[in-house]
């Protein structure tokens, strides 16, 4: 959550580079990402089991050589269900922050550019929206439509959009005064062309900053929806739903619950440190002299 | 005749007067404020309760349900109105405080929460204590050290703290301290021993506390550098004043009060760590509230501690926003 | 040959140095000045020019990181404050050298009612119980002119505006009697009309308290109001150093010469402005050799290569900075 910084300077790409380029966090949480995203993208080379595959022989194993983080309830490497989890969380993170992106932009900027009374009233909704905690509301949403993939990323998408509304309204509405949207609009420009052309390519970085940390948020949201049980369905493997499990099980299986908290933790550090470094990178007062 | 004129008149100079003072009025407006929000928030949830696929009838009473009983049971709930009326029911009986009964344990849903709002409260309670006392010290020690050892420590720590899901940190703790080692009981015990209660509410207080203070640390040390840096710090060193002194005296003052207000929107969050405490260590509470009326598909404590949720919600925003314009004079006397 | 007066406030090759990136560069450059007492004593220069960092340097309040004093003596009562411990300079800050500064509306603390404020500074150096500090505090502001002082010394600096805040603190830097007020160009942030009152009003007070005054300014008009003596700074050294009827009357350096073109005046009519090409050099570009000679009408080839000192021009008084000036002034 941001701390309300006001900043409306818009950055650009290049001085944002320099700024966080140096700073060893980033790199960090950009290399921890990397792995993490390769080994989704590659699972299926990577895993050395089948995540579906049921082996009742060798049901609630620990660690072996064989199973590398033991097997679980129906005899399924831990590991490989692991490996194909990566590909759900950051799926679903992904694909509800740009929904959450591309709807939140736009209600900001609209909001902004037409101010008066739709912006009081947006902005009103915004609040609401926002002082209401991510979880809770993900949670109500998830349960009034019923457990599926479409219905998580829909709910997540919906508590992510306040943010992304909040941060384009700001500089749109300074951006809005600025003398080349004054003279686009005296060369004849409607408003939809000053909007999408004008105002938004200045956006962006800033945006795409605020996106990943939203986007830990995100992932955060949908593994606590998984452990309820308002995530996908399964057997499809989550690393919510697989922590779901350890914790139904947690006095004889302690690495059930363990492995896939780790690797939620990790990606949502990750993501945390390369979303602080950005933002430390467009907030000079944030960095520490 | 005269006497009541006055009395009449002598009511709206008191209610002006006291309109007047600009704490009471500030502290008006924003309750004025919250009004709205909560219809809108009640507006919401009326909505996506209805949104529910499917039939509420045959849901509660099942695919054998008859024809006949699924229309009484509607007649029942009301859902052969028109949506307006409904609404305005609705909205009716939540002003009557009339939230419906629990479909599976039959007590009305504000009988099932006032039981367990003890134990929530008590948890949060514990865990604001916890997050604060650990995490304003060290806020501040990290914004005065500055690039030291211990701002490096103390950043890292609050960005991993803040890095675990709720239901993550409390299922490790539950596992280290609890299976583990032992120290803590793993299943909330119901004794009367207050120390038995206490070891109970340990884990889970130190659960939401730890990630509250991961929270408190990094608000306070961005706001503390933000004050230190600020012209009237270099005016009072001008003066004389010593560094102990500029500390406690002009730096906390000004730094703290953003902190009330971000710690005070923070509740939101707390909340909902708070529900995955709760379902985790199994205390009664809230939070295993819900959980189990997600499960079991009851749908009118659902909506019911929904309703519930929201107003807490918006009464301590509201309360926030108050005690922020108490303690910093800019708003006060504006 | 009469003996001089002990100077109250000395400057013996100042030296302070900023960092950035890696390196330390110098921003004010071997300072060497005297402030006499009574006197006023103006600090004259472009931003980027080292007076307030000098000012700064003088109390010790630069910031902590990047910033250093790495040379040089700064006289004061028997001592140099340079190498005093940190916590005799907090007796000395305030109590007997005193600043104010540029921005009256982030210098005060916005939850610390003006009377606080004020007392604080009693309080500190003088000790005493609260009443006695309170009742103080409200005579000094009395003396400061601000109206209803009695009801005012309750309120919030944000109740304040620009002029009054600013003669808050100059209230609070006098609360302790300073020998020596350093004033970072107190005025610059303030409408012209209540300018010239709190200029009027610093120079009654300097009477009054027989105080020195070390008065920081980019503005000669300001300069010829109430300085005594003028010092001209450029690129983080004296270029000159003037009684301010001299310099006025007879400036000698090429830089002071292109102030005072630039600067429109009531005894000279008829004459077009004329802005100093180029700008000051940055902390990690200044030239060798003489600073000012990329900018300079009058340079010849020894100024690029001799790094010129401030000697004596003749004139009583009056030193430069410069070895090839016209002789007889630059007009």
């Amino acid at each position: 959550m941001t701390i309300g910084v006001a900043s409306v300077a818009v950055s650009q790409p290049s001085r944002l580079w320099l700024a966080f380029s140096r700073n060893p966090l980033f790199w960090l949480g950009a290399l921890l990402l990397a792995i993490i995203i390769v080994v989704a993208v590659f699972a299926p080379l990577i895993a050395p089991h089948d995540p579906l595959e049921q082996n009742i022989v060798a049901r609630l194993e620990p660690p072996s050589a064989e199973f590398l983080f033991g097997t679980d309830n129906y005899g399924r490497d831990v590991l490989s269900r692991l490996i194909y989890g990566a590909r759900v969380s950051l799926m679903v993170g992904f694909v509800a922050i740009l929904i959450a992106m591309t709807i939140g932009c736009t209600i900001g900027i609209v909001a902004g550019y037409v101010g008066g009374a739709l912006d009081q009233l947006v902005m009103g909704g915004l609040d609401v929206l926002l002082s209401f905690p991510a979880l809770l509301l993900g949670l109500m949403i998830a349960a009034m439509l019923g457990a599926s993939l479409q219905n998580l990323i829909i709910a997540i998408a919906i508590t992510e959009i306040a943010p992304f509304a909040r941060v384009a309204r700001a500089p749109t509405i300074a951006l809005k005064q600025q003398d080349f949207v004054i003279a686009g609009r005296a060369l004849g420009f409607g408003p939809v062309r000053i909007m999408g052309v004008h105002i938004l390519p200045n956006l962006i970085s800033d945006v795409v900053v605020m996106s990943s940390l939203w986007m830990a948020s995100a992932i955060r949201t949908e593994a606590s929806l998984s452990f309820i049980g308002l995530g996908v369905p399964p057997p499809t493997p989550t690393w919510g739903s697989m922590i779901r499990e350890g914790f139904d099980n947690i006095l004889d299986a302690w690495w059930l619950a363990v492995f896939p908290s780790l690797a939620i933790l990790v990606t949502v550090l990750a993501l945390n440190l390369l979303g602080d470094a950005l933002r430390d990178a467009i907030d000079p007062k944030l960095r520490g002299e | 005749m005269s006497g009541e004129k006055s009395s009449v008149s002598t009511f709206w100079l008191v209610f002006a007067n006291v309109l007047g003072d600009p704490v009471i009025s500030f502290a008006f407006k924003r309750l004025l404020l919250a009004i709205p929000t909560l219809l809108v928030m009640l507006t919401a949830i009326f909505v996506l309760v209805r949104l529910v696929p499917g039939d509420a009838a045959s849901v509660i009473l099942g695919d054998q349900a008859t024809e006949a009983s699924l229309r009484a049971m509607r007649a029942r709930l009301g859902l052969d109105q028109p949506i307006q009326i409904q609404y305005l029911h609705f909205l009716g009986e939540v002003l009557t405080g009339n939230l419906g009964q629990s479909l599976s344990s039959g007590r009305t849903v504000v009988q099932e929460v006032l039981l367990v709002l003890p134990s929530t409260i008590q948890l949060t309670l514990a865990a604001i204590v916890i997050g604060i006392v650990l995490g304003l010290p060290l806020g501040i020690l990290a914004a005065l050290g500055r690039n030291s050892w211990i701002d490096y420590v103390s950043r890292l720590v609050s960005l991993v703290g803040l890095s675990f899901p709720a239901f993550v940190s409390g299922i490790l703790l539950l596992i280290v301290f609890a299976i583990q080692l032992g120290w803590f009981p793993v299943l909330t015990s119901d004794s009367t021993d207050p120390l038995e209660r206490l070891r109970s509410l340990a884990l889970p207080a130190l659960n939401l506390g730890l990630i509250l203070m991961a929270y408190v640390v990094r608000v306070t040390r961005s706001s503390m550098l933000g004050v230190l840096g600020e012209d009237y710090i270099r005016t009072a060193r001008a003066k004389g004043v010593t560094p102990t002194r500029l500390v406690m005296r002009h730096a906390l003052r000004n730094g703290l009060i953003p902190v009330v207000t971000v710690v005070g929107l923070y509740f939101g969050t707390l909340i909902g760590n708070s529900v995955l405490t709760e379902i985790i260590f199994n205390r009664p509470g809230l939070g295993k509230l819900i959980f189990g009326a997600l499960n079991a598909r009851d749908y009118t404590l659902l909506e019911g501690l929904m309703i519930i949720f929201a107003i807490c919600v918006i009464v301590l925003n509201t309360l926030t926003d108050i005690t922020y314009g108490l303690i910093d004079p800019r708003v006060k006397y504006k | 040959m009469t003996s001089f007066p002990r100077p109250a406030l000395d400057l013996r090759n100042l030296r302070t140095e900023f960092r950035i990136g890696d390196h330390w560069y110098p921003a004010v450059r071997n300072v060497s000045v005297s402030l006499m007492p009574n006197e006023t004593l103006a600090v004259v220069g472009e931003s980027g020019s080292g007076k307030s960092v000098t000012a700064l340097s003088i109390l010790r309040l630069l910031p902590h990181a990047g910033a250093r004093i790495q040379g040089g003596e700064v006289l004061f009562e028997g001592q140099d404050l340079v190498t005093l411990s940190e916590r005799d300079m907090s007796t000395i800050r305030g109590n007997s050298i005193a600043m104010i500064f540029q921005e009256p509306m982030t210098s005060l603390n916005p939850t610390m009612t003006v009377g606080d404020q004020i007392a604080e500074a009693i309080l500190i150096h003088r000790g005493g119980s609260r009443m006695e500090a309170k009742a103080e505090a409200l005579r000094l502001l009395a003396e400061v002119k601000i109206p209803s002082a009695k009801s005012r010394l309750d309120e919030y600096p944000h109740q304040f505006s620009g002029g009054m805040r600013q003669r808050v603190m100059i209230a609070m830097a006098l609360a302790c009697h300073p020998r020596v007020l350093l004033a970072d160009e107190p005025t610059t942030a303030l409408d012209v009309t209540i300018q010239a009152q709190v200029l009027t009003q610093l120079e009654e007070l300097k009477q009054a308290y027989g105080m020195s005054m070390l008065f920081i300014t980019h503005n000669l008009g300001v300069v010829a109001q109430i300085a005594d003596r003028v010092a001209v700074m450029y690129a983080g050294e004296i270029v000159e150093l003037a009684t301010v009827d001299a310099l006025f009357a007879k400036p000698m350096h090429p830089y002071t010469a292109a102030l005072l073109r630039a600067m429109p005046r009531a005894d000279r009519a008829n004459e077009s402005l004329e802005p100093i090409p180029g700008s000051v050099p940055g902390l990690s570009a200044v030239p060798t050799g003489c600073a000012y000679a990329p900018r300079c009408p009058f340079k010849d080839r020894s100024c690029t290569e001799l790094h010129p000192e401030l000697v004596s021009s003749g004139d009583p008084g009056h030193l430069v900075r410069c070895p090839v000036r016209p002789v007889g002034g630059v007009h």
